[in-house]
């Protein structure tokens, strides 16, 4: 196998048999995930799946107790927030973390300002225009059109245009992979479309995205592929192409898999391209 | 808390932002969105209008530099009050750290008979101490601020009664201390002061849009000149005021060189940006890498630091430290000046600005009415009720946009 034949399957993110628990709870077993660039995957599973305890392994919040991760073929160790963000993971959780009362460029530089000298690091001055350039072209870049101004405060933003905001600040530090919790819960119709519009941009970018969703209407429409985990266990892919919603829901609450013993932990290459067996 | 707000409020919001582009735009982001300074300056210009029209003198040039030497203490405090209300903390202990570090400053340079300088120094590293103190066991252990400077309050004013003994009263005597409240510039230095104030504040105008056309932004000439206009005013008529008078004092110097400084350092530099950011939400201040505690152990450090000034300046003033000095209504003027020029309590929202408006205002109100010889029973009932309905426009004014 040629080297450029290697990158150009590898997938941009792996991770291998993972393992977490905490305390008695087996939170994920022998899980294995895979993100490739230029594609939206879905993560989907029940309250208390694993979907959560993945994402922050793979943000870096939690460490696997056994496993491996792969990060463009190399192993990788990701011990911290700042190891993720280093190889080039950005996360936007649910909760969006913004800060109401500054306006759209702060909250996009918060803790990475542009700055030019200043007494010490701390007290160095902020250079806003050069910020403020970056972040309309960057908005421009993810054809976010309906911020008025760069200068509003975030608090007089839509949910919507929240969301697109903590999204484009995942992508200031030009990461290769984005991890997204929920995006389109509690957003509107038209909202929702706005940030589904926004995520198939970051897909054409050539990312890798990877969207958790408990709503699989919006799931279907922007995923490539579905990964169901159940009990702390990944159980099923489809391909968004040739799946339907029953399928999944199936999936996810275990239902189809009532006589044929529940963990099908196969791996991901048998499952890929499913739908015959359901029915 | 945030992520719940998501309304469908946007075309009101949007509104408001057009509505509200205006006044930020001559006046600058005083404070992020809300009505900003206008309703304050407009408050001042209608009591001033009442007290002048109930006593001329109350606009003399006499008058109006005893009121600036009157609020140059307490406002001074009010600059360190900001800096921790952005945070959304409060410091209680303010009054009573004045009190204190006059009152070492005196025994020092009376009893002691150090140097006057020296005893200054010591003056102010009372209330850097005390700053850090109070910083660190409110990140440290967790204790909510309003309890830990509460504790302060009472601590530190018995630690002035130990400090002053059994002699009650020092009485001020060297040239250097009384000096900070007792000088006055002639007024040639006046003038240049006034004009080389102006020179900067025009130059870093044009250069700060010469780099936003640099970046490609546009930037209109018109706000940018009025601003400096306005600027110009403002100074040019304080120190033709302080002129007419005995001239610039140092004391107001000493306060508005604390106020601009402050004003840079909070709007215009990352720690300033950090202090909003934790207001607004602390959680994503601290994911955003941002380190919470230390930024909080600075602004408390900073703000006991500017409380001991404050009391020194107080003291310098009435030439005496007694037990009384740093209680009374110093703590709640204090607090209660910024609120009433718009910063919130709640943290996020504000601006150092609103420690000069406050204290004119409450100034104002405090001088007129002894002009006028009314009782202090309604100089605090009129502060009160300003203090109310000042609270009460700002949180209407304010509610759409604001989600703490």
């Amino acid at each position: 196998m040629t080297d450029s034949a290697k990158t150009a399957e590898a997938p941009l993110l792996a991770l291998r048999g993972i393992n977490k628990s905490f305390g008695p709870v087996q939170a994920l077993t022998g899980v294995d995930f895979e993100v490739y660039a230029g594609e939206v995957v879905g993560l989907v599973g029940d309250n208390g799946a694993g979907k959560s305890t993945l994402v922050k392994t793979i943000a870096g919040s939690h460490q696997a107790d056994t496993g491996e991760i792969l990060f463009e073929g190399e192993r990788v160790e990701i011990n911290g927030p700042q190891d993720s963000s280093a190889l080039g993971i950005a996360t936007v959780y649910q909760d969006l973390a913004l800060c109401d009362n500054l306006d759209v460029v702060a909250n996009l530089f918060l803790g990475q300002e542009n700055l030019v000298g200043g007494i010490g690091r701390v007290a160095s001055w902020i250079q806003e225009p050069s910020m403020e350039r970056r972040s309309l072209e960057l908005l421009d870049s993810l054809s976010v059109t309906t911020i008025r101004s760069v200068r509003t405060p975030v608090a007089s933003l839509s949910g919507g245009q929240r969301q697109s905001v903590a999204i484009a600040r995942s992508l200031l530090g030009e990461p290769k992979v984005v991890l997204l919790d929920e995006p389109t819960a509690a957003l509107g119709v038209a909202q929702t479309r706005q940030v589904l519009a926004l995520i198939q941009r970051l897909r054409d970018r050539g990312l890798g995205v990877v969207v958790i969703s408990h709503n699989l209407a919006d799931v279907f429409q922007v995923t490539d592929r579905i990964v169901v985990l159940r009990l702390g266990r990944r159980v099923r892919d489809f391909d968004v192409r040739n799946a339907s919603q029953e399928e999944v829901v199936g999936a996810i609450t275990g239902a189809e898999f009532g006589a044929s013993n529940g963990d099908s932990n196969s791996g991901p290459a048998e499952n890929r391209d499913t739908g015959e067996e359901a029915r | 808390m945030t992520a719940t707000e998501r309304g469908s409020e946007q075309g009101s919001a949007q509104e408001g932002t057009q509505r509200a582009g205006i006044i930020t735009r001559t006046f600058g982001r005083l404070g992020p969105g809300g009505l900003g300074p206008l309703p304050v300056l407009i408050g001042l210009a209608a009591i001033w209008g009442v007290f002048t029209i109930a006593n001329p003198r109350f606009l003399s040039a006499v008058n109006l530099t005893n009121m600036m030497l009157q609020i140059a203490a307490v406002g001074t405090i009010s600059v360190g009050i900001v800096l921790v209300l952005l945070l959304g903390e409060i410091d209680l202990s303010v009054g009573s750290v004045s009190g204190l570090a006059a009152g070492v400053m005196a025994v020092l340079s009376v009893k002691s008979e150090l140097p006057a300088v020296l005893a200054l120094l010591i003056g102010i590293l009372v209330g850097v101490g005390i700053g850090a103190f109070n910083g660190f066991v409110v990140t440290k252990f967790k204790v909510h601020s309003l309890v830990v400077t509460l504790a302060g309050l009472l601590g530190f004013q018995g630690a002035l009664l130990y400090v002053l003994g059994n002699t009650g009263t020092v009485n001020l005597g060297n040239p250097i201390i009384t000096g900070l409240a007792g000088t006055f510039f002639p007024p040639l230095v006046g003038w240049v002061v006034a004009v080389a104030v102006i020179a900067a504040y025009a130059a870093s105008v044009l250069l700060s849009r010469r780099g936003e056309l640099a970046a490609g932004l546009e930037s209109p000439l018109g706000p940018v000149v009025a601003r400096v206009v306005a600027v110009a005013v403002a100074i040019v008529v304080t120190v033709a005021v302080l002129n007419a008078d005995r001239g610039l004092p140092l004391a107001v110097v000493i306060f508005l060189g604390f106020v601009l400084f402050f004003h840079l350092l909070t709007k215009k530099t990352r720690f300033g940006r950090y202090l909003f950011a934790i207001g607004g939400n602390a959680e994503a201040a601290r994911r955003a890498g941002i380190k919470v505690e230390r930024v909080k152990i600075v602004a408390f450090t900073l703000c006991s630091t500017l409380a001991a000034a404050g009391g020194i300046l107080a003291a310098s003033r009435l030439l005496a430290v007694n037990q009384a000095s740093g209680s009374g209504d110093i703590l709640l003027n204090a607090i209660a000046g910024p609120v009433i020029a718009g910063t919130s309590l709640m943290g996020g929202r504000g601006s150092v600005w609103s420690a000069l408006l406050g204290a004119l205002v409450i100034g104002s109100i405090s001088n007129g009415m002894d002009l006028l010889a009314f009782n202090s029973s309604i100089k605090f009932m009129v502060t009160g009720a300003v203090l109310l309905i000042a609270a009460t426009i700002d949180a209407t004014s304010s509610r759409r946009r604001r989600t703490s």
